[in-house]
């Protein structure tokens, strides 16, 4: 790689955001240096300076963000001094990015080939004859289905995955020499991100492009990667090729993001044939207004068990739990609770019956009210359901706090700007249970966070279930997680259940077709893992692709 | 398409259906006011006989609801009766050639429509492109003085804009005419030439709120992923704005627009008194002050039905400018 010539170095980049009118230091310092038809993977947490460091290397700053420092040096031309219309001259013609949600980062009043042919008119390129011409070449290439036409839609009549390779497209469209990726899969599903991965390897390799490809996620990272540079909180930590840095990490901040996908939770043994289920899903069948979501849903949890719903988004996972919470009353079937059947609809279940079934939700940030003290957010609940007041009632919240290792007297009266990720969610715990129920719903409880944060999360939840007898109803995209904490697994697709079982039984074959497309998609540290799947099976049987030859 | 269409006919209806609740409201309340038309019409002097024959002669002998229906049905058939003046005219002075309203009100509507379509064709495009270059350099000298500029001319009643026009337009500078006395048979250039300083006056007045939500439309859209895109396609910041924020910010703007538009029917009262300008304000002010209720009620119709169109057009546009609904998956 050396001997090729270098095409980005970034030396001492210091970067400062505004908060409270006064600038404080997010990124202290990093280094970078990229070749001609290299790519790069910046790794590491969110809130690690990935994006403002991808975004600067082309010179570009958010708003409330500044360049405080070092230099950012592209084929000769100083980017930090650069005028702006000396940047714009080489953004989108010599510089491209790919946005993490193609979904929002393209125009939505605009159809996709008139975003595509942009920036090649814009720069004087291409015509705009040559450009749509070239533009439904790239669209081929890139394996999107109907090429000669796709373009000519609008954004939302495209899907996710399709978008995101459109977007990859756009990017090409000057034929840059630098390619910045901002987390391009990570708002997919498995199995149309293992496409999208596939075409993007593809069209960086045909082309020569060098590019930065930023993720969380280091499975990806080593099916990109030529190079791997692992940041933490602004800083570097550590830099080397692909396969040295998978092997042989140096640093412990390294080797613990490696050794976080292995906590594993041992599966308990099978409940007896004939105990009664904590909540029972019995046939159930909901549908949006006329459009049918579920078709005759069916399954168990028992006590202290954790089922996990897993399937990809649409497929009825959430659906199936508002229907359990009573939010969307089933059309057929019905949900048991310990044997008896509950109320289909909430407002006709009892306060106790209310109780018995808590949700955890997604996004921590906005499922707690961001004026509400922590005290009062968690007291509520306890309030309501238990009745408690006073003195009472504090004393059930500090001991609820205890309960999710948040020190009480340090916590109960902040409000939830004041906390980590990671903690919001520990609090969205806490409140499902100051109402002291059996079971819990868990919807996506860990996809928005870091892999550590995620990690102290699901032991966290690992141990209250043991402490409390607690249910609960995972649902999940992510089969990592999955294989971390469930006893039980579900896999729904289209509003159908597909397979279901043991975990243990799930992840040996042989599976469903569809569970065995799953497990095959999600990607495994070994950096060949790409090649050998692409091999073994062809472009034509991965992802959406192969999705669609099995309906 | 068919669920534009359906929202389309959805909106229309709901339309009809508040004028005529509307048109409830107004005969109701206007029935309500106090004092006898027909002492009103014939004097202090008139005889009982006289008096009593004026009333069954215009239909107040007849319960509510029936003078409601036969008022609304002949509405609906084209025909909007006579007003009070017309009938006073003819019972004083005899002659029963009786001048329908119809025929005094279609002049007036039209002078009203042109001095609001002349205004709406300065005002709009003006308080766009001021909005657009305030969002492009917000923050700077120029979005500040716009921003003072138009408020400081909201916040001033209208008589004395149109005093202030008329002091450096037709007294100082002699440009335009102080009056606006424009004629049926008026040539074009000549009839904008005289309307012109109205038409400045409402301007001002509709500026404001135009250009601050076209501003705060754009702006609120700058800090989306797709701006940042275009930003990063390396984009000029005016195109940016023009192509990648405007078209997004079209639903509020227009819906703003279409109030402004509806101010300029329904508000012109005290700027055509002021400039003495034969538009349907000057009419209606008219009207209530000789209690000429079939007039006041047919103008108050006008005015409802100009706010419930615009509002539907406005309504209607939004919808279509959201590609959502007009490309369908």
């Amino acid at each position: 790689m050396t001997d090729r010539d270098v095409l980005l170095e970034v030396r001492g980049l210091k970067l400062e955001g505004r908060s409270d009118e006064t600038w404080t230091p997010i990124v202290n310092g990093v280094d970078l240096t990229l070749h001609k038809g290299e790519v790069l993977g910046l790794i590491g947490e969110s809130g690690a300076g990935k994006s403002t460091v991808g975004l600067a290397s082309m010179g570009f700053c958010r708003d409330g963000v500044r360049i405080a420092g070092g230099s950012v040096n592209f084929d000769g031309i100083d980017l930090v001094n650069a005028s702006a219309a000396t940047k714009r001259s080489l953004l989108g013609k010599r510089i491209a990015y790919v946005a993490q949600s193609a979904a929002a980062s393209f125009n939505p009043a605009h159809k996709l080939i008139d975003q595509h042919t942009e920036a090649p008119v814009q720069h004087g390129v291409k015509s705009r004859a040559e450009s749509e011409k070239d533009a439904i070449e790239l669209y081929r290439k890139l394996r999107l289905p109907n090429p000669e036409e796709i373009g000519f839609r609008y954004p939302h009549q495209v899907s996710g995955g399709q978008l995101q390779r459109a977007m990859t497209a756009m990017a090409m469209s000057c034929r840059p020499d630098l390619i910045i990726f901002d987390e391009p899969t990570t708002a997919l599903d498995v199995t149309t991100q293992i496409e999208v991965l596939a075409s993007i390897r593809d069209i960086v390799d045909q082309f020569d492009t060098a590019a930065i490809y930023i993720t969380h996620d280091l499975a990806v990272v080593a099916q990109m990667a030529d190079r791997i540079k692992v940041l933490l909180k602004g800083d570097e930590v550590e830099e080397a090729d692909t396969r040295t840095m998978l092997s042989a990490p140096k640093e412990d901040y390294t080797k613990s993001l490696w050794a976080v996908r292995s906590f594993q939770r041992p599966q308990k043994p099978a409940v007896q044939t004939g105990a009664t289920s904590v909540i029972a899903v019995k046939n159930v069948t909901a549908a949006y207004g006329k459009t049918p979501v579920l078709f005759d849903v069916s399954f168990d949890i028992h006590e202290g068990r954790t089922v996990a719903v897993v399937g990809e988004s649409g497929s009825g996972k959430s659906t199936t739990a508002r229907c359990i919470t009573g939010l969307l009353p089933p059309r057929e079937g019905h949900i048991e609770f310990e044997g008896t059947a509950l109320p289909l609809d909430y407002r006709k279940r009892s306060k106790d019956q209310l109780r018995q079934a808590q949700m955890i939700y997604q996004m921590a940030d906005t499922a707690l009210n961001p004026r509400k003290t922590i005290g009062e957010l968690i007291g509520r609940p306890v309030e309501f359901y238990l009745g408690l007041r006073g003195r009472e009632k504090r004393k059930r919240v500090e001991e609820l706090l205890e309960q999710i290792e948040l020190e009480p007297s340090q916590y109960i009266n902040r409000l939830p700007s004041e906390l980590s990720g990671g903690q919001k969610q520990r609090i969205g715990i806490a409140r499902a249970l100051a109402a002291e129920p059996r079971f819990i719903i868990c919807d996506e409880v860990t996809s928005a966070l870091d892999q550590l944060v995620a990690e102290g999360i699901l032991k966290l939840l690992a141990k209250l279930q043991d402490e409390l007898r607690l249910s609960y109803m995972f649902i999940t995209h992510d089969l990592a997680t999955v294989r971390a904490i469930s006893d039980e697994v579900v896999v729904m697709k289209d509003g159908r259940v597909v397979e279901q079982g043991q975990k243990d039984d799930m992840f040996t074959p042989p599976h469903h077709p569809y569970t065995d497309l799953l497990l095959a998609s999600v990607p495994e540290m070994d950096p060949d893992w790409l090649t050998n799947l692409l091999a073994q099976r062809g472009a034509d049987n991965i992802g959406d692709a192969a999705v669609d030859k099995m309906t | 398409m068919n669920s534009v269409l359906r929202i389309l006919v959805q909106r229309i209806g709901l339309g009809i259906l508040t004028l005529f609740i509307v048109s409830i409201v107004i005969f109701g309340s206007v029935n309500l006011l106090p004092g006898d038309f027909a002492q009103a019409i014939l004097g202090q002097g008139a005889t009982d006989e006289a008096v009593a024959a004026i009333r069954e002669q215009i239909g107040l002998t007849k319960p509510f609801w029936v003078r409601y229906f036969d008022w609304l049905g002949a509405l609906v058939t084209g025909d909007l009766g006579v007003s009070y003046s017309q009938l006073m005219f003819a019972a004083n002075m005899g002659g029963d050639q009786l001048i329908p309203i119809t025929t005094q009100i279609a002049p007036r509507f039209y002078n009203t429509m042109f001095l609001a379509g002349l205004t709406a064709m300065i005002a709009v495009p003006f308080s766009l492109f001021l909005g657009v270059l305030a969002a492009l350099y917000r923050g700077s000298v120029f979005d500040r003085g716009a921003n003072i500029f138009t408020l400081s001319s909201i916040s001033s009643p209208e008589f004395f804009l149109a005093y202030i026009l008329i002091l450096f337009l037709a007294v100082q500078g002699q440009w335009l005419p102080s009056l606006a006395s424009v004629k049926p048979d008026m040539p074009l250039g000549e009839r904008v030439y005289t309307t012109l300083l109205p038409a400045l006056t409402l301007t001002l007045v509709v500026t404001a709120h135009m250009m601050r939500m076209t501003r705060a439309a754009i702006i609120n859209l700058l800090a989306s992923p797709y701006i940042e895109m275009a930003r990063l396609k390396g984009i000029s910041p005016m195109r940016v704005v023009v192509k990648h924020a405007l078209p997004n910010a079209l639903a509020p703007i227009i819906n703003v627009i279409a109030l402004n538009l509806a101010y300029l029917i329904t508000g012109v009262v005290v700027v055509e008194v002021v400039f003495a300008y034969p538009g349907i304000g000057n009419l209606f002010v008219d009207a209530v002050r000789t209690r000429d209720i079939p007039m006041v009620q047919i103008c108050c119709l006008i005015f409802a039905a100009a706010y419930i169109l615009l509002n539907l057009t406005a309504d209607v546009l939004s919808i279509l400018s959201n590609p959502r609904l007009r490309h369908p998956k």
